[in-house]
């Protein structure tokens, strides 16, 4: 049921990375940089390094203008490689942001002067229309803006915004009335009252969204931020301070000179942590377009990020965790009654009965009796339907009357023909109950028959999901309007950790409240309006694009595809968002240990020859050495393109085995893979004659 | 083993074990709750709130107890300025000790509020007894006491869930003292007068020999001041003078001292957050630090000077001699009791001395400085080591908890962008002192000129006096002139930034973890007692210590320790 058609989109497409290439160097302008303190700092050392270039080129420079030239280049080169980061996340989201606007170009509304859909109408383009007016859209014509359906029934297309190409119903009056605008009516006609202004319908909040033309940063991003803010403060310092010492150190050790400046500001780029701070937002943008191909639209990036500390998950039963429709798998016959007369007495009852429980009693019997299927009109029956009153349906075959519903009301319907209810009856009725079962009882006349079993069915694989879940450390806990019995039974069946039986929109918030108050973070999908309250009060709210606007309004995701198990993706994805930040911080910190034995020997082996045993790469020069360091620099950042952009692999287990898995591949792979890297380099550089 | 290592694993072994009654009782205490020592103590304290007025049950935001604090700090510098001013026209001065120069009292009196004690003078030829008593040994029981107040409440904080109050500063500093400091100084004091240490008022006698011999109450305040991790001697020789520090028993259990409180007070932090084991990983994280920097220390120093071997001068321990680099230390305590004291003092933001740590070798050196520059949090001073390690924690927890894919937390507390603005605030500022101020020293010609020696040598010596003023260590590297007018105020500008650059941005973030819901404790978040978690704090601590420094300390110890290598 899922459209997973946009996911297999290759990470590094033609005409993205055409694209990433160009924003690359649009974004070098420093209003643009201003926004990331490491970069920006980049952004200075790298014009500062090119001023020291051209002073060198007249002569006056502090040393040969090919090195320094060198140097710059590749300082330049690390704030390309990060914008390039940036604008290949943010391309994905573009291309697919172009595509929609696409859908909504030249529509025309017909606009109702009345309400009657028969009466005058004018013609006018779609962006103007605003909240409460009534457009008349019919087969063929495209939707002209977000709203309600108000008269009429109609096959939809939805493909522009949900990527699934099956049509789908929408039709005035409960949950199935809320349109899109962009999405195409295939038959029939509707009339839709408008329920956004001009830039405020779902459409536009969709592009702004995957273009990350709004984005804003998350508050692990904020904090994040600071930290690197502080680590960049930090390293100002240790290299500023270290053209003094130098100088100090030269004049004292009688030999050498201070440090040079080329060099102080290869150090300080090297030590402040470009390679997080370079891939950061790439990480943020990222995280929301995974969102996206995952077919959710987030309305900010706080929803993806809370998204990971989600601690309890509400899923509603039906049509979640169990298939949506109760069957019939069992005839169980009262005493005394054959069980194939019970079984036709169940077919006859259900032939009208159009209803998923009354085809599968249908079914039911005909699979385990041979019992063929009649058509109601060569037996001259007569339909009697459910209604609230007396909680029972039935057929009229002449004089004989058979019923079926809920124990009770068969009982009392039993008792008003002179009949007795058996006591054996009860008892199986008990026993369906308490196995989670709904018990229907089938009575002719007098005669109560027997027992119809009807079943909730488990999905597939969910058992094990919620496993998985529960080894994230995430509580679930299944919402459901059935009684505590039949709930518990379907819960344990199901393994979810709690539920909530006999739920009313009151006890969801309710529960969503209590869970808050403990300090947890509550993430719950819904789709009818009666969810509203509830998903406004959760912290990760989903809601089903099927679902009514006021659900989608309450929300701060919409599920395209519908899917509520989607929710579990959607936490995976907020988690991998989070991991691959706090990986690539720990990676960008533990390099610095290699890029000092490069650089600080390098730096200072004219004035303590001595310091010449700390060069443990064996490097081919000073020169030589400070290059491949910040080569290495800026060429890391383009490695961990793909996966800023991918994300670090998310494992369901616990949070103790993760820290380990991921210390161990971005802190201690952080450790080693530059002196790796660095000495490659060198030896590169030595190789091609570029070395001095 | 020789006998340097068996001290070593003796003293450990004590320490951790000492550590664990105290630190039980320390939380008894600053939980409010009732101690043995109550029947005689809580009379006492009762009287003294009535007298200043003070009601306990009253609970002081953040920002009240900051200024509180704040405001006895001053309080007692201007009260310390004044005595030192003025001590040559009041009693207990047999010496006659005339008034101190202005520059000295400011910098001797910033330098004891804040746990520094830092020491530009000589207590036998500066400070009358009545300066001594009432202006040192008074500052050194509040400097410790607060510690301990601002490190309950930065607990309080983590503990109370949507409160605003952690606690009142006043109760915490009488509680510090009159339940932990002053109970176990008295005790202390009288081993210390056990062992010889002195303890008189007397003028000082003259030998027949021609000699002077220096007296005074020196029992008294030395306990204080290694039990406070403040460790500004009575004599200007600290701990290397045999009326301060008499005999091997005295070193041992003074070295104990340094130590003492600032473990238990992991023990402490465990009872009160009501997980113990998270007092233990710190404790753990603290005692790993502890032993490579111990190791390398004692390993240098039992060694000798590398430079030696090839001259033929034999370094190893025999029987009528030491053995290692005896240069600047004590015969009575060797090579291995004077690395075990200079790693204890540093890792402590204590800095009293029993050996001349500019007389190390390099590497010997290296490690003292080392300690003083990743902020004083191995064990680090009375309270402000543990609240600067949970500093550390937090930044360590955060990117932990990122690594695993959660909002980071710790004990229940979001960790967001407020508390890292504050933990790295609190790292940032002593480092930057250290290093601007170092830098400063090099370029003035005036500053630079006070160095001893020459060569890398001296750069370490100037490196030295701000590592040791920003973090509160308060030793010196000798070697460096520093009762000069840019050391005295330069030096007195970066103990206050050390103190109070640290102490408000602690109650600030205390605040407002206080003011945050408690979020309970699943299978998703970060656990903060592992050995894992142990070894990710170690590696943040020493990766922002030895980050920020290894381009200074390149060209101080290390080039020295290179070139010396280079000679052999």
């Amino acid at each position: 049921m899922t459209s997973h058609a946009r996911q297999d989109k290759p990470l590094f497409e033609p005409a993205i990375v055409r694209r990433a290439v160009l924003d690359a160097f649009r974004k070098l302008s420093p209003l643009h940089q201003l926004r990331n303190p490491v970069m920006f700092t980049v952004w200075i050392c790298s014009a500062f390094a090119t001023g020291l270039w051209i002073q060198a080129l007249t002569g006056r420079g502090e040393g040969r203008p090919g090195f320094i030239l060198a140097i710059s280049l590749w300082l330049w080169f690390t704030l390309l490689f990060a914008n390039f980061a940036e604008a290949m996340a943010e391309g994905r989201g573009k291309a697919q942001a172009d595509s929609l606007r696409r859908s909504r170009r030249d529509v025309k509304a017909r606009r109702l002067l009345g309400s009657d859909r028969k009466g005058p109408h004018e013609t006018i383009d779609a962006p103007v229309l605003r909240i409460n007016d009534l457009v008349l859209v019919e087969a063929g014509e495209t939707i002209p803006g977000d709203g309600e359906v108000v008269e009429g029934v109609a096959s939809v297309n939805e493909s522009a915004i949900t990527g699934e190409s099956a049509p789908v119903i929408r039709e005035s009056g409960g949950d199935r009335s809320a349109v899109t605008g962009g999405t195409l009516v295939l038959s029939d006609w509707l009339v839709i009252r408008i329920s956004s202004n001009p830039g405020e319908s779902f459409l536009d909040r969709m592009i702004a969204m995957v273009e990350g033309a709004k984005r804003q940063k998350t508050p692990n991003e904020i904090a994040l931020d600071i930290l690197l803010a502080g680590l960049t403060i930090i390293f100002l310092l240790a290299t500023a301070t270290l053209l003094p010492y130098s100088a100090f150190s030269a004049k004292a050790a009688g030999q050498g000179h201070p440090v040079t400046l080329t060099v102080l500001v290869s150090l300080l780029v090297c030590l402040i942590p470009t390679t997080i701070g370079g891939l950061l937002s790439a990480i943020g943008i990222a995280g929301m377009d995974r969102m996206i191909q995952a077919n959710v639209i987030a309305t900010s990036g706080r929803a993806v990020e809370a998204a990971g500390d989600v601690d309890v998950l509400l899923l509603d039963k039906t049509g979640t965790i169990t298939l949506g429709n109760r069957q019939a798998v069992a005839f169980l016959a009262a005493d005394g009654v054959d069980l194939k007369r019970l079984a036709d007495a169940a077919q006859l009852s259900s032939l009208a009965d159009e209803t998923p429980e009354g085809r599968s009693i249908v079914v039911l019997a005909k699979e385990q009796h041979g019992l063929r299927e009649r058509g109601l009109h060569a037996l001259d029956a007569h339909f009697v339907p459910f209604t609230a009153q007396t909680r029972m349906s039935g057929v009229n075959l002449g004089t004989r009357q058979i019923r079926k519903g809920a124990a009770s009301s068969i009982e009392a319907y039993v008792q008003s023909h002179g009949g007795t209810f058996p006591e054996d009856l009860r008892r199986t009725v008990d026993q369906i109950s308490m196995a989670g079962g709904t018990p229907l009882v089938v009575a002719e006349g007098p005669h109560a028959l027997g027992v119809i079993q009807l079943k909730d069915i488990v999905k597939g694989g969910i058992k094990e999901r919620f496993a998985e879940l529960r080894g994230m450390g995430i509580k679930t806990v299944m919402i459901t309007g059935d009684n505590p019995l039949t709930a518990a039974a379907i819960a344990a069946e199901a393994g979810v950790d709690d539920f909530l039986a006999q739920a009313t929109p009151e006890a969801k918030l309710k529960l969503i409240r209590e869970y808050q108050a403990g300090g947890r973070l509550v993430a719950m999908t819904g789709d009818g309006t009666n969810d509203a309250p509830a998903l406004a009060q959760a912290d990760v709210a989903v809601a089903m694009n099927s679902g009514t606007q006021a659900a989608k309004e309450a929300g701060n995701m919409v599920d395209l595809d519908s899917n509520p198990t989607k929710l579990i993706e959607i936490v995976e994805i907020g988690k991998q968002m989070l991991m691959t930040r706090g990986s690539l911080t720990t990676f960008s910190i533990a390099n610095d240990v290699a890029k000092y034995f490069a650089i600080l020997p390098a730096a200072f082996v004219a004035t303590y020859p001595a310091l010449g045993a700390l060069n443990i790469m064996r490097l081919h020069s000073p020169e030589s050495a400070i290059l491949s360091a910040v080569i290495f620099n800026a060429l890391i950042i383009v490695a961990l393109i793909p996966l800023a952009l991918r994300g670090v692999t998310y494992r369901p287990v616990g949070a103790a085995q993760l820290l380990q898995r991921n210390l161990l591949l971005y802190g201690a792979g952080g450790l080693v893979v530059p002196f790796i890297g660095i000495k490659a380099i060198d030896w590169l550089l030595v190789a091609l004659r570029l070395a001095a | 083993m020789s006998h340097a290592w068996t001290q070593n694993l003796l003293y450990l072994t004590l320490l951790l074990g000492l550590a664990y009654p105290l630190g039980a009782y320390m939380a008894g205490v600053l939980e409010g709750g009732r101690t043995f020592l109550h029947p005689i103590l809580r009379p006492l304290e009762r009287g003294l709130y009535r007298l200043m007025g003070i009601r306990e049950e009253d609970e002081m935001g953040w920002k009240a107890y900051a200024w509180s604090i704040t405001l006895i700090k001053l309080l007692g510098l201007v009260a310390m300025f004044l005595l030192m001013k003025t001590q040559a026209a009041l009693p207990l001065n047999p010496e006659h000790q005339g008034n101190v120069a202005t520059g000295l009292s400011f910098n001797t009196a910033v330098s004891f509020i804040t746990n520094t004690n830092w020491q530009a003078y000589s207590g036998e030829t500066t400070l009358s007894y009545l300066t001594q008593m009432l202006g040192l040994t008074v500052q050194n029981f509040l400097s410790a006491a607060t510690g301990i107040a601002v490190l309950a409440a930065l607990i309080r904080g983590i503990t109370r869930r949507s409160a605003t109050g952690l606690g009142n500063a006043w109760v915490d500093l009488v509680r510090g003292t009159l339940y932990i400091l002053l109970p176990l100084s008295f005790v202390f004091a009288l081993f210390l007068v056990s062992q010889g240490v002195i303890q008189n008022l007397s003028a000082y006698l003259h030998t027949a020999g021609g000699q002077v011999l220096a007296m005074g109450p020196a029992a008294s305040q030395v306990a204080i001041k290694m039990l406070g991790t403040n460790g500004g001697g009575f004599f200007g020789a600290n701990a290397a003078h045999p009326f301060e520090n008499s005999s091997p028993l005295s070193n041992f259990v003074q070295m104990l001292s340094i130590l003492l409180i600032p473990a238990a007070l992991c023990v402490t932090f465990g009872r009160m957050v009501q997980d113990r084991r998270q007092g233990w990983a710190l404790l753990a994280a603290m005692t790993v630090l502890f032993v490579a920097a111990l190791a390398v220390c004692t390993q240098a120093e039992v060694k000798g000077n590398p430079a030696l071997d090839s001259l033929g001068v034999t370094q190893v321990a025999g029987i009528d001699k030491p053995g290692g680099n005896m240069e600047g230390k004590e015969l009575r305590f060797g090579p291995g009791g004077s690395a075990l004291w200079a790693t204890a003092t540093t890792a402590a933001s204590s800095g009293s001395v029993n050996a001349m740590h500019d007389s190390f070798t390099p590497l010997g050196g290296l490690v003292p400085l080392w300690l003083m520059q990743l902020g004083e949090v191995v064990f680090g001073g009375v309270g402000s080591g543990l609240y600067g390690m949970l500093m550390f924690a937090l930044v360590a927890v955060f990117i932990g908890g990122l690594m695993v894919g959660r909002t980071p937390e710790y004990l229940g507390k979001k960790v967001e962008a407020f508390e890292m603005k504050m933990a790295s605030l609190a790292i940032l500022l002593p480092c930057a002192a250290v290093l601007i101020g170092t830098a400063i020293s090099v370029l003035v010609p005036a500053a630079a000129a006070s160095v001893g020696n020459p060569g890398p040598h001296g750069f370490s010596q100037i490196l030295y006096a701000w590592s040791s003023a920003s973090n509160n260590n308060g030793s010196a590297f000798a070697g460096l002139n520093a009762n000069t007018p840019f050391y005295n105020d330069g030096l007195a500008i970066a103990m206050l930034l050390g103190r109070f650059g640290v102490i408000w941005p602690v109650l600030a973030l205390a605040g407002s973890l206080a003011k945050k819901k408690h979020t309970p404790e699943g299978l998703g978040t970060l656990p903060t007692h592992t050995p894992l978690f142990v070894g990710v704090l170690i590696g943040v601590v020493v990766l922002v210590g030895a980050l920020t420094f290894i381009p200074a300390l390149a060209l101080g110890p290390v080039a020295e320790h290179l070139s010396l290598r280079s000679l052999r």
